[in-house]
């Protein structure tokens, strides 16, 4: 067992080897062995790249099912602002607030407010900061997971306020154990999740803490039931709640939302896990030295583009704009109030609890002379190969087959490009061994009688 | 210049290839993460390894850049073919840049390469003769910290 929770796994009954996850693999986690994929665990950061390629629908997120609910005498429904990202300005919020109480919750609350109080905390610890810029948003957990695995000299760059979704959670477990009498360990707070990696944040915080969310339940899975559930709510029943609607948090689902809240002078939205590494390698050179904050989001576009979505990315992205216009126009706009907020700061209300550590990969060797041998026979290797990173052998490049041989994981006949040389030197090396062992039985084959007759004539 | 005891890596960079200038410290960077160099001194390195790279394509024709990694030290060696440079003495100082405007524009030149791989390098010897190139050798030491 590896000492990484991974909520993706891999039915092996509908894998059909088809590689295309093992392609979009950023951190080449997922290899293809005898016919099917395998993901290996130490590299994997949870961005879900390969459950929207899979073609057959063999990688599947393992959100909470509806039935937790039941472990819980109170339960909060606490959706991302990535599910408001689904409907926009035409089901407000508050109305879907109403309906997932319709859908058998107890309670549910809006994470707009929060949101906006975060971002004023964000300032607040960006003022005070000192260290290498820039600081790096922790919003998005493959992120923060992509820093541990790949870039552990960048941890000291990670954002240390907590996310909207963890505070809410803590603030309404307390308040509700007090109001309803019940221990906090009663109350289930469950996540609305557009993405797999906020569930293993929540199993498994990077942070080593305890996360205060019981549970996630994607997006996806709560979409159709939402929908009817929707219809059933009448107009007063939430038109007063609209009054907590925050329009500076309602832009945490797309990318560029957080730093439009930020009064910097330079900050830098960033989206894509592949561009994020582009970011990242530049950041580990040196550079972005003038960028004070950078919100980097694995999925495209922000949460908007999660894999547990259910709207494409570029609609949910332009929805949420509109939702926002929307409210501005119709003067909803709850501001946390910013007195409050840096008491609470001074007080490290908003720090996170646990400590980010790294969890670079293992090297190719414990001992730095065994590896630095390993490093060169991998070059070695790699020099063979086409380097055209076909595939085929089950690995995402040449070089990391050439990794996989040197570990012992890969045999290099496995490469089809090698196959025909080494079938080559084979062939001479038994042709030579059969001439040999011929001469000196002393065999007479259809060439040496030729020469013979040759010799005489 | 290539040793036997460990791993040695020839690289070459382009003057003027800007698209491409930082894919060489990226290699090294990750050659480094792969035999489990401390990721402070890989951070180190990085920086070091990319200013040197982009002097190379700010103001040389070309450069060979080799690699030797040992258990005990890490040494980059870059020789260019270019200007050369007039006074050593000036360009280890902050803030000093013979960069045109474009090159200022795209970011660079602030006057800080040299003086940046001083200071995170353990060792550092440049040589120069003007007209013909430039040397860079740069050294870590392995040994100082843990390994993680």
């Amino acid at each position: 067992m590896s000492q990484y929770l991974h909520f993706l796994k891999i039915d092996a009954e509908k894998c059909e080897g088809r590689m295309k996850c093992m392609r979009v693999c950023p951190t080449e986690a997922i290899r293809v062995r005898d016919g099917k994929a395998r993901i290996i665990e130490e590299k994997c950061v949870d961005c879900g790249e390969c459950i929207t390629a899979c073609p057959n629908g063999a990688i599947v997120a393992l959100t909470d099912p509806f039935g937790e609910l039941t472990r819980f005498r109170h339960t909060v429904a606490l959706p991302s602002p990535g599910l408001h990202a689904q409907f926009g300005k035409e089901i407000l919020p508050q109305k879907i607030v109403a309906g997932l109480k319709n859908l058998g919750f107890d309670d549910a609350f809006d994470l707009s407010l929060t949101c906006g109080e975060v971002s004023f905390a964000i300032q607040e610890s960006l003022r005070d900061y000192t260290g290498p810029k820039p600081v790096i948003s922790n919003a998005c957990p493959t992120v923060v997971r992509l820093i541990q695995v790949k870039y552990p000299s960048l941890i000291d760059q990670v954002l240390p306020i907590d996310t909207p979704r963890e505070l809410a959670a803590r603030e309404l477990k307390k308040k509700k154990a007090k109001q309803l009498g019940l221990k906090e360990k009663e109350i289930g707070t469950f996540y609305l999740t557009p993405c797999p990696a906020k569930m293993i944040s929540i199993r498994q915080p990077a942070e080593k803490g305890h996360s205060s969310l019981d549970g996630a339940i994607s997006i996806s899975d709560i979409y159709g039931p939402l929908l009817s559930a929707l219809e059933g709510v009448e107009k007063d029943g939430y038109e007063k709640d609209l009054e907590n609607v925050c329009i500076l948090g309602m832009g945490w689902a797309m990318s560029g939302g957080i730093c439009r809240t930020l009064r910097i002078k330079d900050s830098l939205a960033v989206s894509g896990i592949q561009e994020i590494i582009k970011v990242f390698d530049d950041i580990e050179k040196g550079k972005l030295r003038n960028i004070e904050f950078i919100e980097a989001y694995s999925c495209h576009q922000g949460c908007v583009g999660g894999s547990l979505t259910v709207e494409n990315l570029y609609i949910s992205f332009n929805k949420v704009l509109k939702l926002i216009e929307t409210l501005e126009f119709e003067q909803i706009k709850a501001c946390p109030d910013i007195r409050e907020v840096r008491k609470k700061y001074q007080e490290d209300y908003y720090f996170i609890k646990g400590k980010l550590e790294p969890r670079p990969l293992k090297p190719l060797s414990d001992d730095l002379g065994e590896a630095i041998r390993k490093r060169k026979e991998k070059e070695n290797v790699y020099q063979q190969l086409p380097k055209i990173d076909c595939g085929a052998c089950g690995s995402p490049s040449c070089m990391a087959f050439a990794e996989d041989v040197i570990m012992g994981e890969s045999v290099i006949t496995d490469c089809i490009f090698n196959m025909p040389q080494q079938f080559k030197k084979l062939s001479k090396e038994f042709s030579s061994m059969l001439e040999k062992s011929i001469a000196m039985s002393g065999i007479q084959t259809p060439d040496s009688e030729k020469e013979t007759k040759k010799g005489k004539s | 210049m290539f040793c036997d005891d460990g791993l040695s890596q020839h690289f070459q960079i382009r003057g003027k290839d800007f698209s491409r200038a930082g894919r060489v410290s990226t290699t090294i960077k990750e050659i480094l993460q792969e035999v489990g160099i401390d990721p402070i001194i890989i951070r180190r390195a990085a920086i070091a390894c990319y200013e040197a790279e982009m002097n190379v394509v700010m103001y040389a024709q070309r450069a060979d850049l080799i690699l030797n990694l040992t258990p005990d030290e890490m040494t980059i060696r870059i020789e260019d073919e270019g200007p050369g440079i007039e006074d050593i003495d000036k360009a280890m100082q902050e803030g000093f840049s013979t960069a045109t405007d474009e090159m200022r524009e795209m970011g660079f030149g602030a006057g800080m390469g040299l003086p940046n791989i001083n200071r995170n390098a353990d060792t550092f010897w440049i040589g120069s003769i003007l007209g013909k190139g430039t040397v860079l050798i740069i050294t870590f030491n392995l040994k100082q910290a843990g390994r993680t």
